[in-house]
């Protein structure tokens, strides 16, 4: 992965005409690791929100506040608190999962959870605003009625989701704690960046971006693409 | 689901992302300077042909590679502040220290550009400690690590023997690796002290240059610790002392020697 030129663009172009498969295996692990967080956080944090904005009970208000502001989480700070946990010294040491590619995903799932419950909560909210009586004369129980709405607010979701993934992939400081960095084990896209602009190859660090940008891309114009078929087919 | 299966099966995925998860490795913390130059990429290869284990660097500050291995973190450890080490075995943390190698450290400073080249004079000095004083003389930008590393806390050592306080603004102190810390020093026309390793392999240098080097204060030793076997059994300690011996022998030895960044040797072995 030597930059060929100053140009940040032809650094870039080279990068994935040449097929570098150091280059390749960090793509895939990036991806790997970012798709099975929002996979998890998807799976907890749709029917939390879903359950947030249909129940009521006391603290409600302060859950909603407490889940909002965790949307800004540092993921520094995720990173650490995930540190610690999975450090040998820590509560989970025992699972010897720091340093993995495990680990990782663990600190985008409570970065990105976050997210998706509280967008989703909202999107529910007022959504069950309109079809509350619907559903009430449908006889419908609260539980059963989580997957119903889930399922009609499935195209703001996908964008919720979407927001999820972008945290996710964007993020370095989590990973670079729990992950380490590692050549060919926990390197992915953003720790790559950073090592690149440490060691001055400022063009290739840059390069490395543009790929990571127009991935992200092609993931979200696959998703817009799903929705919008999906929408039609529906009328 | 309670929390431990839903671990674990985290750990079993962890494996299945794990591209090398069947060979057997140790991983090692150590710093910055060992793999921003390169030197990892020549040594690593060479001892898992002679051992068949592989080595996984996590390559932090000196401060924090400490601070992982003294957790139970890592394996093994290989830094450079000779008196940290000391005491990290003396404390129990460690069970063996040896002196592996040497490098330098360099000031670099701005050759040219808005400030002016060398605005300090720390090219006639005739000591590091007369460069230093030069710069605090002259108020000149000097931007620090600052963040605990083997190399700021030799800089923190040196500004001490020439017994002067370095005091803001012109003092910057950073809190950023190497390479980092040589991309804001080269924007700001800062003079920087720096680990020659790093400083060879370094490519976005602008007006920077190597204005002062060849002090005796100056020298750079590096030293493999193995962590003690006691404190954390669930190291891998067989390994670990693979490795350890591995740097000390004449293999290992004649493999740090090798090592060169344009034809430049960076690292030179001086294991007893």
């Amino acid at each position: 992965m030597m930059p060929t030129s100053d140009s940040a663009f032809i650094t870039a172009l080279h990068l994935v005409l040449d097929l570098d498969p150091t280059l390749l295996a960090i793509v895939a692990l990036s991806l790997q690791v970012s798709l099975a967080a929002v996979l998890i956080a998807a799976l907890v944090g749709l029917p939390l929100g879903a359950a947030l904005a249909l129940w009521r009970f006391p603290g409600r208000g302060l859950v909603i506040v407490v889940l909002n502001a965790l949307m800004g989480l540092p993921p520094v700070v995720a990173g650490l608190a995930v540190y610690l946990l999975l450090s040998r010294a820590g509560p989970l040491g025992q699972f010897g999962l720091l340093f993995t590619p495990g680990a990782m995903v663990i600190a985008q799932v409570v970065l990105i959870l976050p997210i998706i419950a509280a967008l989703t909560r909202q999107q529910i909210e007022e959504l069950h605003g309109e079809y509350a009586e619907q559903l009430a004369s449908l006889g419908l129980s609260r539980p059963r009625r989580i997957p119903t709405l889930l399922w009609d607010a499935r195209f703001g979701l996908l964008t919720v989701i979407l927001a999820g993934f972008g945290r996710a992939s964007a993020e370095v400081g989590a990973v670079m704690m729990v992950g380490g960095n590692i050549d060919g084990v926990t390197r992915v896209m953003t720790t790559a960046i950073v090592l690149e602009t440490g060691k001055g190859n400022l063009a290739l660090a840059l390069g490395l971006g543009l790929v990571l940008l127009v991935l992200v891309t092609l993931i979200n114009g696959a998703a817009h693409l799903l929705g919008e078929t999906a929408r039609r087919r529906l009328g | 689901m309670t929390p431990r299966p839903f671990l674990a099966a985290l750990a079993l995925m962890g494996v299945a992302l794990d591209a090398q998860a069947s060979e057997p490795y140790l991983t090692l913390a150590s710093t910055t300077s060992t793999e921003q130059s390169g030197l990892f990429a020549e040594l690593l290869p060479a001892f898992q042909a002679a051992t068949g284990i592989r080595v996984r660097v996590v390559a932090v500050g000196t401060g924090q590679a400490f601070e992982i291995a003294r957790r139970g973190d890592a394996d093994a450890l290989l830094v450079h502040d000779a008196q940290a080490e000391e005491a990290f075995v003396a404390e129990g943390y460690g069970s063996e220290r040896a002196d592996v190698m040497v490098n330098d450290f360099v000031l670099i400073g701005p050759a040219g550009g808005p400030a002016g080249a060398d605005p300090a004079g720390v090219a006639e000095a005739e000591s590091i400690l007369d460069a230093l004083a030069r710069i605090a003389e002259a108020e000149a930008p000097f931007a620090s690590r600052g963040d605990d590393s083997g190399t700021h806390r030799a800089e923190r050592r040196l500004w001490e023997a020439a017994e002067i306080t370095p005091t803001a603004p012109w003092y910057r102190e950073l809190g950023s690796g190497m390479g980092p810390t040589l991309n804001t020093a080269a924007a700001m026309g800062a003079y920087v002290l720096a680990d020659r390793a790093t400083w060879a392999a370094f490519a976005n240098r602008q007006e920077l240059a190597l204005l002062f080097e060849g002090d005796e204060r100056l020298f750079n030793q590096y030293g493999s610790v193995v962590i003690d076997a006691e404190r954390h059994s669930h190291l891998k300690h067989n390994l670990a002392a693979q490795w350890h011996a591995w740097l000390l022998s004449d293999e290992g030895q004649q493999a740090i020697a090798d090592f060169t960044v344009d034809g430049q040797p960076l690292f030179f072995p001086n294991a007893e």
